[in-house]
């Protein structure tokens, strides 16, 4: 065992402070497997010592909640005795590195955090930001970045058997460097069957399920390590490789290994594998456990205990089972063709012991790795923001052709490219999947469905963080009550830059406030989510970009389309035509795709209008008055209508305004707080608008094959639904197909 | 009528069907696990779609050698039903039961989508309840299912009415675009798209009943 030298603390990326802090815990020096394990446990992935105490700003409860943030997936309840399952979960730097298999192992790990629960997973949904794929010098790699993290998507979800049934693509240069892949994953179960992570009852086994052990994915720092190369045979890549193969009987063993009753408590083995989840589990349950790796199934020869303790190997887990029944957990396993090995039993002395072949190698209090890692109140100031707070007035040269290169855009084109290479229909739920507001699936085994959104706007986050959040959640929650659902439960990915920036930690922060306001303002507590730091290149930050993902309830049923069906209907706009000044308008779409600027203040939210306007939408969709029901965002009330214009009927509709607004900032502004109807009760939509407050004016009818627009007679566009929708449609496989550098 | 699903591990289309069976259909349905040397008493067997044994290798290939699928061979010589589904058809191309291969799709992505299929035939235990020639809507979920044979092997389908299904669009650069064929004893289905996906009104369409009830009606008459 080698001494422990300054550079081999640096190398692991712990501060000379934090050092001193393990010195203390354990009472001397640690062990090279020790300072591993300490590296892992303290890392910011796993310890969130930057964001801890500002996440507890969040709001976590609330009457569907079960359980909240801390396990490894938040619960709600659906009624009737069922449950979902659900979390978001990062891996971008993965993805940038190895595209196909840093996406793949990113589905891999989520769906893993959900039946280590008990939940059987049944959708997932991708939030997927990439640089330009026209841009000049990243192109061809922004192009390669994107195919291959939607085929390592697509390969681990199809595989497994879960349906993806949504989500959201946006591009822009921050992301060149730094592509983020967020993946959230539900799962259904019912109360009593929820499985806890926790190792309870001393002397019952600790057993070891799944793929065996490599060398692969342990961590990039420690290899810098004088020791870690001279014992190794060879460096290995630092992106895991993942088998949804395997996964996939590794879910079916779990699920049937619960039913027999055996099994304590349980957990995957994700990131910092054996380390995390052995002192994860002692501590919840306030216990120690001891292993032996010589009972670790190992795929390589001659791997030392760092080695097998910081392996990051996929498709693992790790559980308890009640003493004296091991047997009937290890013959499931046994069915499913899979490794079950009893490596170790819970102690009651609140140690982490590791031995090898009998020697200890590591010995740690659980609670000094998990609760006691270090917790930083980092210096913050105003965020960080590189804009212009003002933009000379100036417009494209006339609003249809803007509308067609907004809707033909790289963020609002069609993206059936990307999600008809997922099974989104698989385990036959999916009553509306991708290219909608909201997904929403059935749960077979009770009279609701849950609908899904995920949401988030780097640029309004960019202008005004705390804004910005507010303005993603109420988003989010308006996609769900577009389809009749009322939003329950929220997760959050925070993907950010260098958090020691206080510029950067002013954005995390901001953003973190804006979340907890917006989410107890619309009674969607946060019951989990993920934190990713560090997203920079060159010192080049991403923009804030939180994720929110929220779910909704509703009754199983045909759900209202967000496409005109037939023509005829009174198109009417809930929330009313809204406003923008000229400085709201710099984070819009408009703003990026037709000025190619950013400037000014993300748009202004009223959250309380908001709030009304949601709740009439739900109630003229759920008592079916809505022949047609889409939310405005991205683009604006133009936008909008467009995509109101793309069902297979071919249906557009005729449009008249009265506004003084200039045309470009009438129709892309992005005001939020309204929904396009359409309706033949007219006035019944209208009377429930009242009844909240809500303006609802009748802005024109559906017709046939045309979307015509004029303001104050003038006609604005006119434009053949079937063309556009076409133009929509191929947009991105032509980005695709661009020339190769 | 009672329906048999296998279960080879990486099904994961084998809930969907046994759903489709017994709730939308209202027929009892049962799942036989892989290594199952027997088919019990069941009157038809459903091998679903999915990625069995991991589809390593080849899609199919290493399903062949299951002891179910000895079973199978046994079930389908005397003459019982059998009705592969996505991988469930590869699996029977892999064991010889149905002529011909599928290979990765034309345009060498997974391909998930709503497509429309002509029934081409109502001559089989599968498709009687039809009628020929009529459009119906059936989503494909599948990286190999372009389907490739021999010009003979093509052209002996097609003179032996065996040729269940056709794509109406090109979906995957199949020959002919054949969607789903027929052993030459008319008691094996193999195909690509997934009836048991378009039997409920809440999935968009009913389409795909018509092969389970056809089988239905088939096994009544049988009794």
């Amino acid at each position: 065992m080698s001494t422990i030298t300054p550079d081999l603390v640096e190398a692991h990326q712990l501060t000379p402070d934090e050092y001193r802090r393990i010195v203390e815990i354990l009472g001397r020096e640690p062990t090279y497997t020790e300072l591993g394990i300490f590296s892992v446990m303290w890392s910011e992935h796993c310890s969130y010592k930057s964001s801890r105490l500002h996440l507890r700003k969040l709001p976590t409860q609330g009457p569907h909640v079960l359980q909240g943030p801390g396990e490894n997936a938040g619960v709600i309840d659906i009624g009737d005795g069922w449950a979902i399952a659900f979390k978001i979960e990062s891996h971008n730097h993965p993805s940038f590195i190895e595209p196909f298999q840093g996406a793949a192992t990113g589905v891999g790990g989520i769906l893993r955090d959900i039946f280590t629960m008990g939940a059987r997973p049944i959708a997932v949904l991708d939030a997927l930001r990439f640089g330009p794929l026209d841009d000049p010098e990243a192109g061809a790699r922004n192009r390669r970045i994107l195919e291959g993290v939607v085929s390592g998507i697509a390969h681990y979800g199809n595989c497994f058997g879960v349906p993806t049934v949504g989500g959201e693509t946006v591009f822009d240069p921050c992301y060149n460097g730094n592509p983020l892949v967020n993946v959230l994953a539900l799962g259904v179960f019912r109360h009593d069957e929820i499985f806890y992570a926790r190792a309870c009852g001393v002397g019952n086994p600790v057993i070891y399920v799944g793929a065996k052990t490599g060398r692969d994915g342990i961590h990039g720092a420690s290899m810098a390590s004088a020791e870690f190369t001279e014992e190794s045979k060879q460096k290995r890549p630092n992106v895991q490789v993942g088998d949804p193969f395997l996964e996939k009987l590794l879910l079916e063993a779990c699920l049937e290994a619960m039913k027999t009753g055996a099994i304590v408590g349980i957990q995957d083995m994700g990131a910092a594998g054996l380390t995390c989840s052995t002192c994860e589990m002692g501590s919840r349950a306030g216990t120690g456990i001891e292993i032996d790796l010589q009972y670790v199934p190992q795929r390589e020869t001659g791997m030392t205990p760092y080695e097998i303790m910081l392996s990051e190997s996929q498709e693992r887990m790790l559980l308890v089972a009640e003493k004296g029944r091991e047997e009937e957990v290890v013959r499931v396993f046994r069915k499913w063709g899979l490794d079950a090995v009893t490596i170790g039993y819970v102690t009651g002395d609140g140690l982490l012991r590791v031995k090898d072949h009998g020697v200890v190698v590591a010995e740690i209090p659980t609670r000094a790795l998990a609760e006691d890692a270090p917790l930083y109140d980092r210096p913050y100031t105003k965020p960080y923001r590189r804009a212009p707070m003002d933009w000379p007035e100036q417009a494209g040269a006339n609003v249809e052709d803007d509308l067609v290169a907004l809707v033909t855009s790289a963020d609002l084109c069609s993206k059936r490219w990307i999600w008809e290479q997922y099974d989104y229909m698989v385990r036959t739920n999916t009553v509306r999947g991708p290219g909608a507001d909201a997904a929403v699936l059935r749960i077979k085994e009770t009279a609701s469905s849950i609908a899904v959104a995920l949401d988030g706007n780097e640029r309004y986050c960019y202008l005004d963080p705390r804004e910005g959040a507010r303005l993603v959640v109420a988003e989010c929650c308006r996609n769900l009550s577009a389809v009749g659902a009322l939003p329950v439960a929220a997760t959050n990915n925070l993907n950010f830059g260098n958090p020691e920036r206080p510029e950067i930690m002013g954005q995390l922060v901001e953003t973190i406030e804006g979340l907890a306001e917006a989410c107890r303002f619309f009674e969607t507590p946060i019951t989990g989510g993920n934190v990713s730091l560090y997203n920079e290149t060159l010192g080049e930050p991403v923009r804030p970009s939180p994720v929110i993902g929220i779910v909704g309830l509703m009754k199983t049923g045909p759900v209202t389309p967000a496409e005109f069906s037939r023509p005829g209907l009174a198109v009417i706009l809930v929330g009313g035509l809204g406003s923008s000044d000229w400085r709201r308008f710099g984070g819009t779409q408009y703003a990026k795709v037709i000025l190619k600027a950013l400037w000014g203040l993300p748009p202004a939210l009223d959250m309380d209008y908001e709030k009304r306007v949601q709740a009439a939408v739900r109630e003229i969709v759920q008592a079916g008055l809505a022949a047609s029901s889409h939310d405005l965002s991205g683009g604006g009330l133009g936008v909008a209508l467009a995509e109101c214009s793309f069902s297979e009927a071919g249906v557009g509709a005729v449009i008249e305004l009265e506004s003084d607004l200039p045309d470009h900032v009438l129709l892309f502004h992005e005001a939020p707080s309204r929904v396009l109807i359409s309706t033949e009760a007219e006035k019944a939509v209208r009377e429930i608008a009242t009844r909240f407050g809500v303006e609802a004016p009748v802005i024109g009818r559906t017709q046939e094959g045309w979307l015509d627009i004029s303001n104050r007679g003038r006609r604005l566009v006119h434009l053949d639904v079937r063309n556009l929708r076409e133009q929509w449609e191929s947009a991105l496989p032509r980005m695709l197909a661009s020339p190769r550098h | 009528m009672k329906f048999g699903v296998v279960v080879f591990p990486g099904s994961n289309c084998d809930h969907d069907a046994w759903y489709a069976v017994a709730h939308n259909l209202g027929h009892p349905a049962e799942f036989i696990w892989h290594q199952a040397a027997s088919l019990g008493d069941v009157d038809a067997v459903i091998l679903p779609g999915g990625f069995s044994y991991g589809d390593y290798l080849r899609c199919g290939a290493i399903a062949k050698f299951s002891p179910v699928m000895a079973a199978v061979r046994r079930f389908a010589a005397e003459g019982g039903l059998v009705l592969g589904i996505c991988n469930g058809f590869q699996i029977l191309v892999e064991c010889g039961l149905l002529p011909g291969a599928l290979v990765r799709n034309r345009g060498l992505k997974f391909i998930c989508r709503q497509v429309r299929v002509r029934l081409e035939t109502t001559d089989s235990p599968f498709t009687n309840a039809g009628v020929r020639g009529e459009i119906l809507r059936i989503p494909v979920a599948h990286g190999e299912g372009c389907y490739v044979a021999d010009e003979r092997t093509l052209d002996e389908l097609e003179a032996e009415d065996r040729v269940a299904f056709r794509y109406v669009e090109d979906v995957n650069g199949s020959l002919r675009s054949i969607a789903g064929i027929l052993n030459r004893g008319r008691n094996i289905l193999g195909m690509m798209p997934h009836p048991e996906r378009a039997a409920d009104p809440l999935m968009g369409s009913t389409d795909g009943l018509v092969v389970f009830r056809s089988m239905v009606a088939a096994l009544a008459e049988k009794r």
